[in-house]
């Protein structure tokens, strides 16, 4: 199975997410609606955008990746292991362990660095360089938020349209579900999925997907009720359009600002919860939160290591306020309701 | 007004059945009792060490009624859940309602100060930002409160144990002390942090409430009747947002049961939040399943209990 390791697998993931992108790109500038949705948005919130951008670009720098090309006397480096582009960029920047952000020698023993232009951030316990490792984090970030969406959403929008539209036993059914799902604390509900679960990637993503999905699919389900009463999608009913048809037509794209609403809202959340599993120690390796947790303890070492929760700390930081700070300019422009107070 | 409250407690009666099932899906058949087993006595446990374990656990019998109607592990989560049996721990046997009454009184010593204090400080915020709406101050509000969700709760705490307990010592960094004198100061740190954590999300959801209220027509006829701007704030504004600003509140009270996970784990106090960070270190399937179970039940009887409290309060709920 030499096709489906898990770097091409990855790379595979990336281009379909930016053939993806592309795609929406397209719809959004043929669509007046749309455009003028983003164009309001990037007058708004230009500063946010650009820092979400830079991210993105990391993340993407992070998630291609091939093998060969490696020099024999790189340290730290399997010679077939697959490398991202950003992996290549840090290739020498091992030291032996801790050194200061911008030091000429070693945290101990005081010998000279072995990367010649230094670390701008220190190196961690290990000697990897804290830029770098930070700089990967963004793209662990954005597999969590992306990921988990890309399956909470389409199950919210599954379960809520069909609920909403159908009604009868299977509405009765997802409203229990819903309620039955709600009623358990989320913080727990997630713990004990990735409890049961195992601990990796995929299952953190899976849990947090599972806890997260229920208030989109009690909005979707609210929104299609009152949708389906409404006089076109009762005309398109009369003519004998399919239910199908009526659905991906007429449903659907009335509940796409919503989707893009939530989408942007929960991603924040996504990301901040998993600095909370890490420091429970069931988070994804490489992310920010497990630097953080990781760093504990270097702040009661004499003197401080403080450069590694910095600069975990500001990374995410800066990447949930620039998410938020957009979300709520999204909010503001595509929800109706709250367009008309601003 | 009889039968609005019997649906209710009959919906809150299925819900806490659902939730049972679903805890029963997680914990017998996604990990099976021999998983649990396993992670309790080691992967090297010969077979009897097993199946003397999952004797004494009551794990040996057949997951569902129609293998063993008499025996089998659903009824018996049931039954045991229901009666409030919890059992023992899975990791080191002890009695799981021992440890849940001995950690109430110091998680609630922790949430009920940061449920009060969180209260007396979000709401005259909000209401300050709301009466300065849409001019810069309520910007610089928003702002400020984004920039405190922005930030993720390990750093305040981590960051407030850094600062306050080890370069200025004003308190201890953690531990707990159940006496009167001493407690005041365990508890400082944590409950600070609690709310510096908490009042950025607390103040733009106050504030969206009270800007709700603010466009009704009540207040265009106060203003229009002369009324001052503070004054409508504070009397009509303020009076009308109790409701929602009270639902908010009425349903967080189960949960101070429950302990601040996060913080108690940190700051070293002994409530049901450590316990719960415990069992997850120790794979303690049993209690975990336990605190799940206490958490959606006290949420379900919040909920119900504000549901009845709206009908007895407001007659058009009941009729519908």
């Amino acid at each position: 199975m030499s096709w489906l390791e898990p770097h091409i697998l990855s790379n595979l993931v990336t281009l379909g997410l930016l053939v993806g992108l592309v795609f929406a790109a397209r719809v959004v500038r043929a669509q007046r609606l749309w455009r003028e949705a983003a164009v309001e948005l990037w007058h708004r919130r230009r500063f946010a955008i650009l820092v979400v951008g830079v991210y993105l670009l990391i993340g993407l720098a992070d998630s291609i990746s091939w093998t060969g090309g490696v020099p024999e006397d790189a340290v730290g480096v399997l010679p077939n292991a697959p490398l991202s582009i950003l992996d290549r960029a840090f290739l020498d920047s091992r030291e032996a362990s801790y050194s200061a952000p911008f030091a000429d020698v070693e945290f101990y023993g005081g010998d000279a660095l072995r990367h010649p232009g230094g670390h701008p951030l220190g190196t961690d316990i290990l000697g990897r360089d804290v830029f770098y490792l930070s700089l990967k984090g963004a793209r662990v970030a954005l597999l969590i938020g992306g990921l988990t969406s890309l399956i909470a959403i389409p199950l919210a929008l599954l379960f809520g349209v069909c609920a909403g539209y159908f009604g009868g036993r299977f509405d009765d059914f997802v409203f229990f579900l819903i309620s039955t799902m709600a009623s358990m604390p989320s913080l727990l509900l997630l713990i004990a999925l990735i409890m049961v679960m195992g601990r990796s990637t995929f299952s953190v993503c899976i849990a947090l997907a599972v806890t997260g999905w229920v208030g989109f699919c009690r909005l979707t389900r609210a929104e299609t009720l009152k949708l389906r009463e409404l006089d076109y999608i009762q005309a398109a009913r009369a003519l004998g359009v399919s239910e199908a048809k009526i659905i991906f037509r007429h449903i659907l794209p009335n509940l796409a600002h919503l989707i893009v609403i939530t989408f942007v809202l929960m991603f924040s959340g996504l990301v901040l919860s998993e600095a909370v599993l890490s420091w429970l120690g069931i988070g994804v390796d490489g992310s920010w939160g497990q630097m953080i947790d990781g760093a504990r303890d270097e702040l009661s070492r004499q003197p401080v290591v403080w450069w590694n929760i910095a600069a975990a700390g500001s990374a995410l930081f800066g990447l949930i306020l620039a998410v938020n700070s957009v979300g709520d300019a999204v909010r503001d422009v595509l929800d109706p309701r709250t367009a008309r107070e601003s | 007004m009889g039968a609005y409250v019997l649906r209710r407690l009959g919906y809150g009666v299925g819900v806490v059945l659902g939730v049972l099932f679903l805890l029963f899906l997680l914990f017998f058949t996604i990990t099976a009792p021999e998983d649990i087993a396993r992670k309790a006595l080691g992967d090297k446990a010969p077979p009897e060490a097993i199946q003397t374990w999952l004797e004494n656990h009551e794990y040996d019998r057949p997951l569902w009624p129609w293998q063993d109607w008499d025996e089998n592990l659903l009824f018996d989560h049931y039954r045991k859940m229901l009666t409030f049996d919890f059992g023992v721990s899975d990791a080191d046997d002890s009695p799981i309602i021992d440890r849940i009454k001995a950690g109430m009184g110091p998680s609630l010593s922790l949430t009920v100060p940061l449920l009060v204090l969180g209260l007396l400080i979000s709401i005259p915020l909000s209401l300050l930002v709301a009466f300065f709406r849409e001019t810069y101050i309520d910007r610089m509000g928003v702002f400020l409160c984004v920039l405190a969700m922005s930030v993720s709760t390990l750093l305040y705490i981590i960051g407030a144990q850094f600062l306050i307990g080890k370069v200025l010592r004003w308190y201890p960094i953690s531990g707990f002390d159940a006496s009167l004198a001493m407690l005041p100061r365990f508890l400082a740190l944590p409950v600070l942090v609690g709310l510096i954590s908490g009042v950025g999300g607390d103040v733009r959801f106050y504030r969206t409430v009270f800007l709700e209220e603010s466009n009704r027509d009540f207040v265009r006829t106060a203003r229009a009747k002369g009324a001052g701007e503070a004054r409508i704030m504070v009397f009509h504004v303020l009076r009308n947002a109790m409701i929602p600003i009270l639902t908010r509140v009425v349903l967080a009270i189960p949960f101070l049961f429950m302990g601040a996970l996060l913080l108690e784990a940190f700051f070293g106090i002994p409530g049901l939040g450590s316990m719960t960070v415990d069992a997850i270190q120790s794979n303690d399937f049993s209690t975990m399943r336990t605190m799940v179970y206490i958490g959606s039940l006290l949420f379900v009887f919040g909920q119900v209990a504000t549901d009845i409290s709206y009908g007895l309060v407001d007659p058009r709920v009941s009729v519908e």
